[in-house]
Parts: C-alpha cells; sequence; structure tokens
C-alpha cells in the first residue's frame, strides 16, 4: 500500500519501549524523503501509565498531534490500549495489536476485571484488525526487550517504505550489539503478517 | 560521545535537541539548569558537543545565577528550566534584565500546557513582561534551533537576557532542522569591571532601569520588521493571531486564512498589528493558555474574538481550533470505556516500601515532587498534599505550627533527594531554628528519578559523567543542628515501620533517610536479581500482597466452580500471581504473605 501521507498512533504502557519504536519509524520515513513530525509525552507518564506516540508523515507536516479519527494506523503495544485509543484511528484505518495484557492497577488489585471482550469490542472499530503475539516472538529470540520492534516489523505492511530503510535505521538508532537481534525482531514481526490477508 | 557536525545537515530532532544544538551553534561555553520535564533533554544533548561546559544546578536559582556570572565572564550562557523553575529562579532574573550582558544570556523556559508533568499550567509569558525580557517563541523544531541563535544575538545587540519560551508539545515533538557551523560571539572571554553596569546598588539599579525601558522600546522596533513576526496573507475573511505551537495548529485547521504569526512574544509590535488588523474582515487570536497577544490587540483598540471562543485550560489541537471557530462540532467515534491506567511506582521501587510502612501509622504525610507523589494513588493512598520542590517540610512545620500540641506526632515530611536539595534544606533549617518537632523522611534513591535519571550533588557524578564529591546527606542534616538522624532501607519495611514509629513519636525534629537505588538505574538492573513466584497451592486469596499496589503481583479473579476445580474453597474469589517479566526481586511481598506463599522461582 503506498500512501503520500499519514498520521500513525502509538500506544502502550510506559516501559514498552514505544519511544524506541517511534523513533524508528521516525528515521526510516525520513530516510525515504518523508516530512516528519512527532509528538510524546515523556515525565510522569511513563512510569507505567498509558503512554502514546504521535507521528506524522508526508511532503509537509504542520501539527505534530493527530487529530481523534484520523489516523491511518493505531499500533497498540497493549491490548487495552489499542482500545483506549481506538477513537484516533478514521474510519477503514488499520490496527496493529499486540495480544499481550498488561494489568492496569485497578485490575492487579482485584477492584475490576480485565476486558474480556477487547477483540470483539475492537473488530466493531475495524475490520482491518491484525491481532500478533510480539511477546511470543521476542521470547523466542530471548529478548523480551524486542517486543516494539517486532511490532514495527509487523506494522511495516501498512507503511509506504522498504524493509531496508527499517533495517538501515535500526542500525544508525542502536549500539552495534543490539542491531542484530532487533533486525531479526523486525523481520519476525514482519513475517507474523502475510501480505495476502492484508487488505 | 560527541556528536559529529557535518555542514548543511538536516536531521530529525526534539524541540530540546534543536535548542542544544542552537546553543552549540551560537557558541555557548557555559549552561546550566535543573532537570524538569519537558525541558531536561536540553542539557542532556548539549553535554555531548565537543567544547562545552554544562551542569546540573541544584535548582533553577543557581542556575541562572551560574549562566549569568558566565555571560559576566564574556562567554554565551544558557540557563534551562521548566516553567516553574523560573518561579525559582525569578530573583537573579529580574535583576539581570537590569544589568543586562556581556557574552549572550539565554534563559530557557519550558512550559507544559494540559500538565503532562507538572503542578500548575502557569503561562511564563507573563514572565517577559514582568521582567522586561524579551521573549523568543518557537513554533517547531526547525525554529527552536534557529531562534535560540538569534537569541544569542540579540541578547549581545541589546544588551539583555532573553527567553526562549516552549511548551511540551515543542519540547518533546520532533521535526526538521537545518545543521549549520558553529559560530560564537565576536569579541573574547574576559570580566571588565563595570560598577555601573554590574553593581545593582539602588543608584545604579536606578540608571539601569531607565535604560531597560529605552531597551525596550528598541526592541519593539524590532518586533516591527523581524521576518520572525509576519503576515501570511489569504483568504482575507478570516485573520488569525497565533505563535508557538498554535500556528501549526492553525495551518493544519484553516490552510486558507491569513496569518499573523507572532515569534517573538515580548515586546509586541503595534504597527504590524495595526496593517493586520486593517486587512481582514474577522480576527480570531489563537493562543494556549492565558490570552497574552489578545490582551495587547484589545489594548490597540483592535476589535478581535479570543478566548471566548479559544479554551483558556490545557492545550490545543487542530480540532480544537478547528472547532472554536467553525462552531461546527466535528463527530468522531466516542472513547471506548476501560480501566484506568494512571502511572505508577515501578516494580521494585524502593518507594513502595516507605510508603506502605508510613500508611499504618495513619500519620499525614505532607508531600513533594517526584516520583513519590504517585504514593497518593490507591492503593498506597500516602499522601496529602503535594505543592512545589521543598514545600513539604515548610508544610509539616506550618501544620504542627497550627495543631499545637495536638498536632504532635501526627505529621511527617516525606522528599526526595534532589529535591532535598533542591529547596528542602532551608525549610528544615528553619524546623531547627523555629524549635519544631517535624519528622522529615529524604528519600534517598542516589538519583533525580521522576525527570529521567539524572545526576545532583548527593550522587558522586556531574552532567559530564566525572566523579566528583558527594554531598553526605546525613551530615547535613546533623550539621542544620537535627541531632536524630537515621538511615533504614525501605525494602525492609518491618524495621522501617520501626524507626518511623519511634521517631515521629519523639518531641524533636528528626530524620529518616530511606536509602536504596532507583530500580530504574542501569547499575541497579545489571545485577543479578531474583524472581518471586507465588505457590498456587499456598495462596488463599487474602490479597495482602495485593495492598502493596506493585504493578508485577496481578490478581488472578475465579469463580466458584474455578476456585473448587482448583483445589480451593468454593469462597475464594481468587489468587496473586507474580509476573516474571515485571518482578525486580526488591523482596517488599514475601514477608507479608502469612501462608508462606510467595517463594524464590528456582531458575
Amino acid at each position: 500500500m503506498s500512501v503520500p501521507r499519514g498520521d500513525v498512533f502509538l500506544a502502550g504502557v510506559g516501559g514498552q519501549g514505544t519511544l524506541l519504536a517511534s523513533e524508528v519509524l521516525c528515521d526510516a520515513l525520513l530516510l525515504s524523503g518523508f516530512d516528519v513530525k512527532k509528538s510524546e509525552v515523556h515525565g510522569m507518564a511513563q512510569r507505567g501509565g498509558s503512554v502514546t506516540t504521535h507521528l506524522r508523515f508526508g511532503p509537509k507536516v504542520y501539527s505534530p498531534l493527530i487529530e481523534p479519527g484520523k489516523a491511518d494506523l493505531l499500533i497498540a503495544f497493549e491490548k487495552m490500549e489499542a482500545l483506549r485509543f481506538a477513537h484516533y484511528l478514521r474510519p477503514g484505518g488499520a490496527m496493529v495489536v499486540n495480544a499481550q495484557e498488561i494489568f492496569p492497577p485497578s485490575v492487579a488489585t482485584g477492584q475490576e476485571r480485565y476486558p474480556q471482550d477487547v477483540a470483539e469490542r475492537l473488530r466493531a472499530v475495524t475490520d482491518r484488525l491484525h491481532m500478533v503475539d510480539a511477546l511470543a516472538a521476542a521470547l523466542s529470540m530471548r529478548e523480551v526487550r524486542t517486543v516494539n520492534i517486532v511490532l514495527v516489523g509487523a506494522a511495516s505492511h501498512f507503511l509506504p517504505l522498504p524493509e531496508a530503510a527499517y533495517e538501515e535505521a535500526l542500525k544508525a538508532r542502536l549500539p552495534e550489539k543490539f542491531v542484530a537481534v532487533n533486525v531479526q525482531a523486525f523481520r519476525a514481526g514482519r513475517a507474523l503478517l502475510q501480505p495476502a490477508l492484508l487488505q | 560521545m560527541s556528536v559529529l557536525v557535518k555542514k548543511e545537515e538536516i536531521r530529525l530532532l526534539s524541540g530540546n535537541e534543536a535548542i542544544a544544538r542552537g546553543a552549540f551553534e551560537a557558541g555557548v561555553k557555559v549552561a546550566s539548569g535543573y532537570p524538569g520535564t519537558p525541558s531536561t533533554e536540553i542539557l542532556e544533548n548539549f553535554v555531548r558537543y565537543e567544547g562545552v561546559y554544562a551542569e546540573w544546578a541544584p535548582n533553577e536559582k543557581v542556575a541562572v545565577e551560574v549562566a549569568i556570572g558566565a555571560s559576566m565572564g564574556g562567554v554565551r550562557a544558557l540557563a534551562t528550566m521548566k516553567h516553574v523553575g523560573v518561579n525559582v529562579a525569578a530573583d537573579p532574573i529580574f535583576t539581570a534584565s537590569y544589568t543586562g550582558v556581556r557574552g549572550g544570556l539565554v534563559i530557557v523556559t519550558a512550559d507544559d500546557p494540559e500538565l503532562h508533568s507538572s503542578q500548575n499550567e502557569q503561562d511564563n509569558r507573563h514572565y517577559a513582561v514582568a521582567a522586561k525580557i524579551p521573549m523568543l517563541e518557537p513554533s517547531d523544531s526547525f525554529e527552536a534551533k534557529e531562534f535560540t541563535r538569534l537569541a544569542f544575538e540579540l541578547s549581545e545587540k541589546y544588551d539583555t537576557p532573553v527567553f526562549l519560551r516552549t511548551t511540551t508539545r515543542i519540547s518533546h515533538a520532533k521535526g526538521v532542522v537545518r545543521l549549520e557551523e558553529p559560530a560564537g560571539p565576536a569579541f573574547p572571554p574576559g570580566f571588565t569591571p563595570d560598577p555601573a553596569k554590574w553593581v545593582m546598588l539602588p543608584v545604579n539599579a536606578k540608571r539601569r532601569h531607565v535604560v531597560v525601558e529605552e531597551r525596550t522600546k528598541a526592541l519593539r522596533e524590532f518586533a516591527e520588521t523581524w521576518d520572525g513576526n509576519r503576515i501570511e496573507w489569504g483568504d482575507r475573511s478570516l485573520g488569525i493571531i497565533t505563535s508557538g505551537v498554535s500556528y501549526p495548529y492553525v495551518k493544519e485547521a484553516f490552510p486558507e486564512a491569513s496569518v499573523l504569526k507572532i515569534g517573538l512574544a515580548w515586546p509586541l509590535p503595534e504597527r504590524l498589528f495595526r496593517e493586520f488588523a486593517a486587512g481582514v474582515s474577522r480576527i480570531v487570536v489563537v493562543e494556549e493558555l492565558d490570552p497574552h497577544l489578545e490582551t495587547h490587540v484589545k489594548t490597540l483598540g483592535i476589535p478581535a474574538q479570543g478566548k471566548e471562543l479559544i479554551p483558556i485550560v490545557g492545550e490545543l489541537d487542530p480540532r480544537i481550533v478547528r472547532q472554536a471557530i467553525t462552531g461546527e462540532a466535528i463527530s468522531v467515534r466516542a472513547p471506548e470505556t476501560v480501566p484506568p491506567r494512571p502511572p505508577n511506582l515501578c516494580p521494585g521501587c524502593p518507594h513502595r516500601g516507605l510508603f506502605f510502612a508510613l500508611k499504618k501509622l495513619k500519620v499525614t504525610v505532607t508531600g513533594d515532587i517526584g516520583c513519590y507523589t504517585l504514593a497518593t494513588l490507591p492503593p498506597l493512598g500516602a499522601m496529602d498534599s503535594c505543592i512545589c520542590m521543598g514545600a513539604s517540610i515548610g508544610n509539616a512545620h506550618g501544620m504542627e505550627k497550627a495543631l499545637g500540641p495536638d498536632g504532635a506526632g501526627k505529621v511527617v515530611a516525606v522528599i526526595g533527594d534532589s529535591t532535598f536539595l533542591h529547596s528542602g534544606v532551608t525549610g528544615l533549617m528553619n524546623v531547627v531554628y523555629n524549635r519544631g518537632i517535624s519528622t522529615v523522611i529524604l528519600l534517598d534513591n542516589d538519583i533525580t528519578a521522576m525527570t529521567g535519571a539524572q545526576e545532583n550533588p548527593a550522587t558522586g557524578k556531574t552532567l559530564h559523567g566525572e566523579p566528583t564529591r558527594r554531598t553526605d546527606l546525613p551530615a547535613l542534616c546533623r550539621a542544620l543542628g537535627v541531632e536524630h538522624v537515621y538511615t533504614v532501607n525501605p525494602h525492609d519495611m518491618k524495621q522501617t515501620e520501626k524507626v518511623l514509629r519511634r521517631e515521629v513519636a519523639r518531641p524533636e525534629p528528626s530524620v529518616i533517610i530511606t536509602k536504596a537505588p532507583c530500580a530504574l538505574l542501569p547499575e541497579h538492573r545489571r545485577k543479578k536479581r531474583p524472581v518471586y513466584e507465588v505457590i498456587a497451592d499456598l495462596c488463599t486469596g487474602c490479597k495482602a500482597c495485593s495492598r502493596l499496589g506493585c504493578p508485577a503481583i496481578e490478581w488472578v479473579p475465579f469463580t466458584p466452580e474455578e476456585s473448587v476445580a482448583a483445589g480451593k474453597k468454593a469462597r475464594q474469589k481468587g489468587m496473586s500471581r507474580i509476573s516474571p517479566l515485571l518482578c525486580d526481586g526488591c523482596n517488599q511481598c514475601p514477608p507479608l504473605c502469612k501462608f508462606q506463599a510467595i517463594l524464590e522461582k528456582k531458575s
């Protein structure tokens, strides 16, 4: 799928590495000649809270923020976070969602239950829902911290960039000793979704 | 690590990275600041450049004083802080406005509309007006770098400190920046004595005030002609006056409209506003927070709409701007209802142990600014106030004086190591001096944690990563006159509680230092740590461990059938589980389990 511009919304839980994932996406987009703007929040929210990144690319981008109902792609690092920010997706937009569940305090302490119907509710938002098990893929590489790059790999099917752009971005961004495992994570993530299944 | 410098290179930088780059290109030699979201990354990036000096000061006042001294010494100097940091630094800033500068002096104020990580959302453009200091306001990373360079030139040309104001969406948004070669000031370093300029005795300051007023007039003339204040003519039926991050929102929402973009938030031009007003049929001022531009426009007698349409609270975005001006409600899908996910203390956080113990004492806890402010949230719920950096100690002392003998042993102040050194020391001095009896708990996790792990005077390392002398916290407290200073390991909650009870009851000031490193420190993460697990057969579902509020401890609810199937009593509603991915091995939870169900996991 080739688009001249796009709004990508990333949602996750503080500590999951959404920041690195969005950096890699930005670098890959910039290397491919797009104007890019990205916005996220640092500080207190990062301590295990909901974290989001707004990433926009095109020939010329003004606002660093995506409006609700305008995102072309939502990449969620945690299942329930996909639902929390589902209203940012435009009608017909695509979602790549990590099936991993991380309990928020109210669930972890037994005050309320983790919603059991997340997948159904997400499907009601878009029929272009792609649920992947990025945690299992990362664990199979014995590096749990690569969940973020596995998701970048899965999401890469929805962005107008060649694979080489991501790998180049990873090489530029990461210390050398982490490049190989992250390139592997990217490829594993990309292999989680078969292009034929994608609309 | 040095950042490579190439000619005419294009980079994607955050606003903070762009300011650091701009300061480097401007030849800044000395930079000082105190970490605070969203300003922190400016100095963290600046320090990586070759040939610069940068430091974390204990607070923003010291940072500005250091920068003023460097400017007096004839080099370009930078001070960085978040919006509320300017409150702390206001004293030197207001008089630096009178003295002016030698080397260019720029003060960055990073404001936080929407309070992403702050205790208020004050609009620091008021400081520019009040201190009579010019203020540049970039609209994206590109301008952040260009304006930083310009700020140093203006500072020297007009003999004034210059404010550079960002907001969170400038500081933490990334955009394309054009890198250039560094170029410093056209004079060598060196201090030239000039008492009439540098010694602000009333007689001198009186004369400098006249200079300040003349300077503002000259800068207003600059504001009329500088192309950073510019009219972008479009459709003349709608004219929008805007600045900062609101400019890209306006361009996004109203690409056809005529726009007056203001890059210098103070002093403001007059003729330019009149020219714009004459050319459009309707004027709307779009700015975040207070009506700064709007008030000026209206003072000129120009009819305009502003805060009656644009929210005064929180940050804007293109949708808010569009709806406010057109009045059209754009329907989007309503957000789904899901359990909230507020920030939480990390697994293995030493603060959790302290607050768990503290909660049992049922005392009033005056709090402070840091990760530990999160202990306010359930299930810990162990903090009663949080005002500003260092406030906890003064608050506790004041409350004790208010309550008299009834308050004895019922109020405790809680403050972090960096916050204590920032502005808690004087509060503690006051307790001792004024015969207070407060118990002060000093949470020493060996780092400034909330802002992402910055060094401070008690960590033994500088911003450049060099080893240095540590401020000895117990010795400092004793030097202030506190006789009872005790250090405990907050992960050992039993011992911590014992010391707490003893010191709270003591009718004298005391300091309890809870000493354990932040769980996010790389040195800690590299250590081999155990991982704990809940033995399912032993867990009775009593939830004693859940009350810690540790993210690694998860509650697994049971139906009565599931309970019986698991060999439990039908009325057991669930059991605890420890996530091996999250457990930090802090050993806080095992002693809480009366059934010895939490054991070290065998690998």
